[in-house]
């Protein structure tokens, strides 16, 4: 089975069971090129576990991930992120006690090629390495606008700015399909401005978005298409007009609304 | 061991010898099992790596000969004693080391143990000098003897004592209300503090249970064996490869894993090599958690 | 490199000089190859964050492949089969040494990182056990307790032309503080490569290094390798200065003497194994002089440990740096930490 022309990222029956609860069931969407592509859904809809099943954190159940035509299924992290698919994580994870700079430098891993021979030895290709590197790391720092807090530790940030770094280290990895998971939780309004901005800058690089988030706002502002999940399945795919008045999410929504009133 | 009994061919003599290499690891299986027991409790269920249990295990021994050689206390009354008193050290252990560390890395941990063990089993060295010592038992010498079989009074007695504790602690465990406290601790210790359940002594208490039967192990085995001081060393290993072979905080697979460890010992040493013996714990540690690291027994009843 | 490194390296090559007792010499020898043994578990424990306990292990098969190698040795496989090789030139048998322990690094690293955490730590310390138990047991190929020696020390040079040897303690001090002076930069230049952050990273955030493609297991893999190869040439340094290893070498007390030095100079500093080893090289000697038994002296090392554990846990280096950085001034920027050598 390949991919369709038009599905950059292709999901296909994916299915992930949790003990005896099925979290995902039967889900196939597309990612398009260049497009930011929201998926939404009340609590526990299995946007997560969709995330960690895309990118190799999860074995599903059943299913299959295409990306760009090649096979992502059953692939390591790490492999995933080499194909140019990166995530970033819905807890807030940063190598925390590394300066902002040093966090950047790590994220910059695939980048560089250094042999474990050539660093004992301290050959010279290893010190451009680093030189080159280094100047990659500064330029996402400016990209970000987070060059003033090159030195600190990574965990002295304001939270909003760790956000922020947590999206810089994944894009100093350098993809071409970049998967947010809940970028401006727990952000202030002015941070949530900032971020859309930031997004904004990260689309015009040509890095395609797939975004999982609940704030409506933000969700509204930056997506060109939004997925909306309900128990495992997906109700609704289109416009953020189209979804505002689907009528199906607005039931999931008032559903889940409707359940929490009632405790 | 086995009698030699005049028949043609091998077989019943090989039969013998296995049949007593069986009762040997019955015997020897429920000491190593009271030991499991004790590390389930602080290694499986509150999971700490603890490197001082083979002391206590040593402690207990010690005690048993203090008491018995020393101030000429009766042997069971000093076999009470003893596990009394390597409870008391552990919870010592716990409340003066490990309160302080409760949301410290694991490592800072393991080694505040680590320490631990290399004082006490120095102290041990210097209070009692290297010399191996012997405990007298009450216990006729002469085997019973069962056709070609025999087994000793003193190892039937550890055998039952050895259940019995094995037992009681599981009772205590499941049964009773102290156990549900300890079970709703490890489990989930922010609902369990809500509740009311005092978490810190329930710390302590879990701790000196699983200590006690450390020492409870060690008093009860050295009469048989002598008293040195790194006898705790491979009783310490042989615990960990138990609670990992029963799977880590279950208490009934503790108890076969310490027979299965027992039973592969014997059989190794029987038809193997006798200087290897100490290796099949480890070994049984490496390729467990190689290749089934949730134990043999994880499905059924968890702890935690 | 600075002023005050050339200071240092010649002051402390100098140090036969004015070092005129022979006893505190070998205290020095010793601890120096303590310190690159310590050095060594740093990498896989302070920088890798892995809580190895059975590091002596490595240590020992370096000791034992250089004295084996050095002496030759013949095991027979079966009643016809035997197979061995023939004495090899000191220099050599340390090379094998120090390969025979970072295979054993790697076939350690791919097995036993299956595991994390509590487990890996016990696995560790069982691989080690095992070891030290098939080094007592096999004595066709280890003589068992009863020892190898009559192990030849190290010389150097061309028959006819020339001949260094390294069998007096002058000159084997010069061997070691050498070899601690190579294996130190060799794991700063690691530490500040792509491959030293990759290490750090999945220390500190394993999914997170993940996601941004570092292979896990081949930097787990790779400061095992380097990390054992390591204690392999302390090893091998060891056994061709006392020219005596018997299986004691892998006791678990060696290890954790390693890990002491490790964590209480300041794991993940490149300077804290040395620190750490110079205190712990040195005290038992400096306990020594107020003759207290052996077995008291490991208490008071025990307790030591517990204290430092507690009061400062991230190691003597950091705190001292942290106190140097701060002392006087206000707190304004945190500044990365400043390493004691350059």
């Amino acid at each position: 089975m390949t991919a369709t022309a038009s599905g950059m990222l292709r999901v296909e029956d994916l299915s992930i069971r949790f003990g005896g609860l099925m979290a995902i069931e039967n889900m196939t969407f597309d990612v398009r090129e260049g497009e930011v592509l929201s998926l939404i859904g009340p609590n526990g809809a299995g946007k997560t576990s969709a995330f960690n099943a895309i990118t190799g954190y999860l074995r599903p159940a059943r299913g299959e991930i295409f990306y760009r035509g090649r096979r992502l299924t059953g692939l390591r992290p790490n492999a995933i992120a080499a194909r140019g698919v990166v995530r970033t994580f819905q807890k807030t994870s940063l190598f925390g006690d590394q300066s902002v700079l040093d966090n950047i430098l790590i994220g910059l891993h695939l980048r560089s090629r250094q042999h474990p021979i050539a660093i004992i030895l301290g050959l010279p290709s290893v010190t451009a390495d680093e030189r080159e590197r280094k100047a990659a790391a500064w330029d996402i720092l400016r990209f970000m606008a987070l060059e003033a807090r090159a030195q600190e530790s990574g965990s002295a940030l304001p939270y909003g700015e760790q956000r922020l770094l947590e999206v810089a280290i994944a894009l100093a990895a350098r993809p071409s399909l970049l998967l947010l998971d809940e970028p401006v939780s727990g952000m202030n309004p002015a941070e949530k401005v900032r971020f859309m901005a930031t997004l904004a800058r990260i689309r015009s690089e040509g890095i395609t978005v797939l975004l999982v988030e609940h704030d409506m706002r933000t969700v509204m502002g930056v997506s060109d298409r939004i997925i909306c999940l309900n128990q495992g399945r997906i109700i609704a795919d289109g416009s953020p007009k189209e979804i505002q008045s689907h009528p199906e999410v607005i039931r999931a929504y008032l559903g889940e609304r409707a359940r929490r009133a009632d405790g | 061991m086995a009698h030699d009994l005049s028949v043609a061919d091998h077989g019943p003599r090989t039969l013998n010898e296995f049949l007593q290499h069986c009762i040997n690891a019955l015997m020897l299986g429920a000491t190593y099992a009271l030991l499991g027991i004790g590390l389930t409790l602080i290694f499986g269920i509150m999971r700490v790596v603890n490197f001082t249990h083979g002391e206590l295990y040593a402690y207990g021994a010690y005690m048993m000969y203090a008491l018995v050689m020393k101030l000429a206390v009766n042997f069971f009354v000093a076999l009470v004693l003893a596990t009394g008193l390597g409870a008391i050290l552990g919870g010592a252990v716990e409340l003066v080391l490990l309160r302080k560390l409760r949301s410290a890395d694991i490592d800072v941990t393991m080694l505040v143990m680590i320490g631990a063990w290399i004082m006490l089993q120095n102290m041990e060295q210097l209070a009692w000098t290297g010399v191996a010592h012997a405990i007298a038992n009450p216990f006729p010498a002469d085997p019973i003897v069962i056709g070609p079989l025999s087994v000793s009074w003193n190892r039937i007695f550890v055998f039952a004592i050895a259940i019995l504790l094995i037992a009681v602690t599981y009772v205590l465990v499941n049964g009773t209300k102290l156990g549900m406290a300890m079970r709703a601790t490890f489990q989930d210790r922010e609902t369990a503090a809500l509740m009311g359940v005092p978490i810190q002594r329930i710390h302590t208490a879990t701790f000196a249970l699983g200590s006690g039967l450390a020492a409870a192990a060690g008093a009860l085995l050295g009469p048989i064996f002598l008293v040195t001081p790194t006898m705790g060393d491979p009783a310490a290993a042989k615990a960990f490869a138990i609670v990992i072979l029963g799977g880590m905080g279950n208490l009934l697979g503790a108890t076969l894993g310490g027979f299965i460890l027992a039973f592969a010992e014997e059989i190794g040493v029987g038809y193997i090599s006798s200087g290897y013996r100490d290796a099949i714990g480890f070994l049984l540690i490496i390729l467990i958690l190689l290749f089934r690291p949730t134990g043999l027994f994880a499905q059924k009843e968890r702890i935690s | 490199m600075s002023r005050w490194t050339w200071l240092l390296v010649f002051v402390l090559a100098s140090i036969p000089l004015w070092v005129t007792s022979l006893y505190f010499l070998h205290i020095l020898i010793t601890t120096t190859i303590f310190i690159i043994a310590a050095m060594s578990l740093n990498l896989l424990l302070g920088f890798t964050g892995q809580l190895s306990l059975g590091h002596a292990a490595f240590f020992g098969i370096g000791a034992y492949a250089s004295a084996l190698s050095s002496l030759g040795f013949e095991i027979h496989l079966t009643d016809d089969l035997a197979i061995g090789i023939g004495p090899k030139p000191v220099w050599l048998a340390m090379l094998i040494g120090l390969i025979a322990a970072g295979l054993c690094g790697f076939a350690v690293g791919k097995i036993a990182f299956r595991v994390r955490g509590a487990y890996f730590v016990i696995v560790s310390i069982s691989f080690a056990e095992v070891v030290r138990l098939v080094a007592v047991n096999w004595v066709e190929l280890t003589q068992g307790p009863m020892a190898l020696n009559n192990i030849p020390p190290l010389t150097l040079g061309v028959s006819g032309v020339f001949e260094l040897s390294f069998a007096r303690k002058p000159a084997y001090f010069h061997l070691v503080l050498a070899a601690a002076a190579v294996c130190y930069i060799v794991i700063r230049r690691l530490v500040n490569s792509q491959a030293g952050r990759a290490m750090i990273a999945l220390r500190e955030n394993e999914p997170l290094a993940a996601s941004v493609g570092i292979d896990v297991t081949r930097y787990l893999v790779l400061a095992s390798v380097i990390s054992a190869a390591m204690a392999g040439l302390a090893g091998a340094l060891y056994a061709h200065y006392v020219r005596i290893v018997d299986p004691d070498i892998f006791l678990f007390i060696y290890t954790v003497t390693m890990v002491i030095m490790v964590i209480t100079g300041g794991k993940g500093t490149l300077a804290g194994p040395v620190v750490g080893g110079v205190v712990f090289g040195m005290l038992p000697e400096f306990l020594r002089a107020f003759a207290i038994a052996p077995e008291l002296q490991w208490v008071l090392l025990g307790a030591l440990m517990i204290v430092v554990v507690f009061l400062v846990p991230q190691g003597i280096v950091p705190a001292a740096s942290s106190w140097w950085a701060h002392r006087g001034r206000p707190p304004a920027h945190p500044e990365p930490p400043v390493e004691a050598l350059p």
